[in-house]
């Protein structure tokens, strides 16, 4: 480790540690701005900017395949879906003074607390270690897929499970939690194959959108 | 590539995460703090696996398959707290946090009453 020690330094960086502590400070500087902003539709959107600056970060790692999922879900299904629900719950389009709770300033100081501390003994603790970023790619997705369907083939069918119990759990929560009783033509068409979702609909148009939404995301 | 470079950043945007989740009064602006989190974790998860590809031989990538797993757990997450989220609109008309206190301790005169007059309303 002293070895590959003395051949870096934090003096003279390479190429991809600039780019990487670029995009890096952009992804903290739009999570900031996430977190801190009062225009509820403008978070969401500096979300956009931080995962994806977080894709590039997986790239520069070289774990394309990573990237890949991250700009699919998180970006393409994600972001999607809060902004549905930014939109569901009627939320302010302009400037919400009531978006930051009373406790903010206790907040803060347990953020800034937590980060120092991290900080400090992840810096310490790996102060002379060095990642090879040479050779073939650490995560591609020949690597990925052959580590995943060998290695780790029961957790991934778990997984499946799992994400078939989100479905149905999503789509129950969605619902209405008592069926009106449904007059009978509405009845009668539903009995035709038509979506049973289109009688429901014509009462709440707004909430119905809910369940098709999950399910994208899913 | 220093480890220091991706350990650090992760740990100011758990840190930036932790303060939305404890700062935020909206319960979908909790929900995208909670997301930013999960990806400072995730970040972590793939440094780590990078760097220990290439010194411990550790063939079974499993920094990657956690994030894999993660980020489908995530996406799970996300579509049961924002049902959650929207039954809870539906039934109460509102998505912010601090006037959910059904559950909550009363601490003062005035909160007392409040639950009590809730406690009332469900009830009748």
């Amino acid at each position: 480790m002293s070895l590959a020690a003395a051949t870096h330094g934090f003096l003279s960086p390479t190429g991809v540690e600039i780019a990487f502590l670029l995009v890096g400070l952009v992804t903290f500087g739009a999570a900031l701005v996430t977190v801190t902003t009062r225009q509820l539709v403008h978070a969401a959107l500096w979300l956009v900017v931080t995962l994806g600056g977080l894709a590039v970060e997986y790239l520069l790692l070289t774990a394309e395949f990573i990237a890949w999922v991250q700009v699919l879900i998180y970006l393409g299904s994600v972001v999607v879906l809060l902004l549905f629900g930014l939109m569901l719950t009627r939320a302010p389009i302009g400037r919400s003074p009531d978006a930051d709770s009373g406790n903010r300033w206790t907040a803060l100081a347990v953020a800034l607390a937590s980060a120092a501390a991290l900080v400090w003994v992840v810096v310490d603790a790996f102060r002379t270690t060095w990642i090879d970023l040479d050779g073939a790619a650490a995560g591609s997705t020949a690597v990925t897929g052959a580590s995943l369907f060998q290695n780790w083939v029961l957790p991934f069918e778990a997984l499946s499970v799992l994400l078939l119990a989100a479905l149905v759990g999503a789509i129950v929560l969605s619902r209405k939690a008592k069926a009106e009783p449904s007059p009978p033509p509405v009845n009668s068409r539903a009995a035709t194959g038509s979506s049973p979702s289109v009688p429901d609909s014509r009462n709440h148009p707004i909430e119905r959108n809910s369940p098709a939404e999950q399910e994208g995301a899913l | 590539m220093h480890l220091a470079y991706p350990a650090v950043l992760s740990a100011l945007l758990f840190c930036t995460g932790l303060y939305g989740v404890l700062a935020r009064r909206n319960a979908i602006l909790v929900l995208m703090s909670v997301e930013l989190m999960l990806n400072a974790v995730n970040l972590n998860l793939v440094a780590f696996d990078v760097w220990l590809s290439r010194t411990a031989r550790d063939t079974l990538h499993s920094g990657q398959a956690l994030t894999l797993f993660t980020i489908a757990i995530a996406a799970a997450e996300i579509g049961i707290g924002l049902a959650i989220v929207l039954a809870v609109h539906r039934n109460r008309g509102t998505a912010d946090i601090d006037k959910l206190r059904d559950t909550a301790e009363p601490h003062g005169p005035d909160e007392a009453t409040l639950t009590e007059d809730e406690k009332a309303e469900a009830t009748a």
